[in-house]
């Protein structure tokens, strides 16, 4: 830890660009010292080896780095760690609870075949995760039909193509990604 | 990346205070643009004052029939609300067009407001820009500058802001509250950014230490027709070429009300005031609604490569006008 680094003189007064935070990733706390730069991609990556997410473009254009933030899906590149004091994060390896049935999602991946690579396929999952519920609480998208009555909104493709353009995939993947989540939405 | 101190505000009195007591600080909401910024190495805070813990996370609808917008609330929120959706549909609309589902979670609404323009000389340190680095020096006037400016530009900077929903807050005759240790106050949306002049680096009328607390939606404007179009490179998630939100009541075969404001044509959403003019008064005729439009896009003086800019804008807006006119098909 840093209080060695703290001013002197000082007595427990913590180091000026590190703070202590305290996180639930997957469903386990944890808490930590951090560089007041480290961003939750890099956290989680390199201080708790959850590799699933991904490091794209790191300035929140690719979403490769996508997680969920108490719930809603963001670009972990673009989030200082100490902001998220007390937050709740899933990422990939946490979609699917204990681990032993692969999350629905997941599970539609696979069976639509929906990437080559696989390097977006967590921040599509992660993405597609979140996209879903907000579909479902009633968010709407640029595509959404307003005068359609309030409530959930069914997934169409133009939707699901419109609510994860925030992830790219530079193989090209994108017609059986549509496929898999349209799969898991019906 | 310059390492910086972090303080974690409680109050808006704390979150002033430590702006005070730490030259270069920078205010930290959903940092979408601003941790970019630090990456690209364009800002450089001594310290980030986070202020997202504030109590300003709210859509409150006030007696007179207004609506109050937190400065903290997501842009998915605000987007997704059903009084903005049903009452405001160009800022829903608006809100929707820009970034991704991603980013409009942690983007809050003051900070959209304050986002940076995507100028690729201006988050690029290795070349000369005057808003970055005032006297350096503008290397998109000669360079690559189809995305730029067409209206109220200037000798040092032909950037545009990158807002799809400060265009729409410009139309709709919102206010932004702004506090600071003088007390709050309140600014016109239209007049919340600057144009560029002499002073490039200043973007709004924000002082140093102020803070966006909210913006005020008018009960004037609630519920009248209002859209919001955008054309872009791509069908989503890119920044707008030109845009443009307008508000507009018919009544009686005449036009009450024009709140017209395009985006991407300048250093600030362009209020439309000419064509809005011309309009009220005036049936809602196409050849009423083309004149108005060129009225305003007279003064456009493009650069060497962004002439489309200006029918494009012209065809976004008309199509959008004449829409709008026919009642039952507002949105």
């Amino acid at each position: 830890m840093g209080s060695e680094l703290g001013p002197a003189g000082g007595t427990a007064a913590p180091p000026p660009h590190r703070s202590d935070l305290t996180l639930r990733v997957n469903g386990k706390p944890h808490t930590l010292s951090v560089d007041h730069r480290r961003v939750l991609l890099d956290l989680l990556r390199e201080d708790l080896d959850l590799t699933g997410a991904k490091k794209g473009c790191d300035h929140g254009q690719c979403g490769a780095c996508t997680v969920l933030v108490d719930g809603r899906r963001v670009n972990s590149c673009l989030l200082f760690a100490v902001v998220l004091d007390g937050c709740d994060v899933t990422t990939v390896e946490g979609l699917s609870g204990d681990g032993e049935e692969p999350h629905p999602l997941q599970r539609a991946f696979l069976e639509h075949d929906a990437f080559q690579c696989g390097y977006c396929t967590p921040g599509q999952i992660c993405s597609a995760v979140g996209a879903v519920a907000e579909a479902e609480a009633g968010h709407p998208s640029r595509v959404t039909d307003a005068r359609a009555p309030s409530g959930p909104v069914p997934l169409s493709r133009e939707e699901i193509r419109e609510r994860l353009s925030g992830n790219l995939c530079r193989c090209g993947a994108y017609p059986r990604i549509v496929d898999a989540v349209e799969d898991v939405s019906r | 990346m310059k390492s910086f101190a972090y303080v974690r505000a409680g109050s808006l009195a704390e979150a002033a205070d430590a702006y005070a007591s730490h030259p270069g600080a920078r205010y930290l909401g959903g940092g979408t643009n601003l941790v970019d910024l630090m990456k690209l190495g364009v800002e450089q805070p001594t310290a980030l004052i986070d202020v997202t813990r504030l109590p300003l996370d709210e859509v409150t609808e006030l007696p007179d029939g207004s609506l109050r917008v937190g400065a903290l609330v997501r842009n998915s929120d605000l987007a997704a609300h059903p009084r903005v959706r049903d009452r405001y549909p160009a800022l829903s609309q608006a809100l929707l067009a820009g970034a991704s589902g991603q980013l409009r979670n942690a983007a809050t609404t003051g900070g959209n407001l304050l986002q940076r323009t995507r100028c690729p000389y201006f988050q690029d340190v290795s070349k000369p820009c005057n808003k970055r680095e005032p006297g350096s020096g503008c290397g998109a006037r000669e360079g690559v500058h189809r995305d730029h400016a067409v209206l109220g530009y200037s000798e040092r900077c032909i950037a545009t802001h990158p807002s799809d929903m400060a265009v729409a807050l410009a139309a709709l005759d919102a206010q932004v509250e702004l506090y600071g240790l003088a007390g709050v106050r309140r600014v016109h949306a239209a007049d919340f950014h600057r144009l560029p002049g002499e002073h490039p680096e200043r973007d709004t009328v924000v002082e140093p230490g102020e803070l966006v607390t909210g913006v005020l939606l008018p009960s004037a404007t609630a519920g009248l027709p209002s859209a919001y179009r955008k054309a872009r490179d791509r069908a989503s998630y890119a920044f707008a070429l030109a845009s443009v939100a307008v508000v507009l009541e018919v009544a009686d075969g005449v036009v009450r009300h024009a709140g017209i404001a395009f985006g991407a044509l300048a250093h600030r959403p362009w209020r439309a005031r000419l064509a809005e003019e011309a309009l009220v008064g005036a049936a809602p005729t196409a050849a009423a609604f083309e004149r108005a439009v060129d009225l305003e896009l007279s003064a456009a003086r493009p650069l060497r490569d962004n002439a489309y800019k200006v029918p494009l804008a012209r065809n976004l807006a008309l199509d959008v006008l004449t829409r709008l006119a026919r009642p039952g098909e507002d949105s």
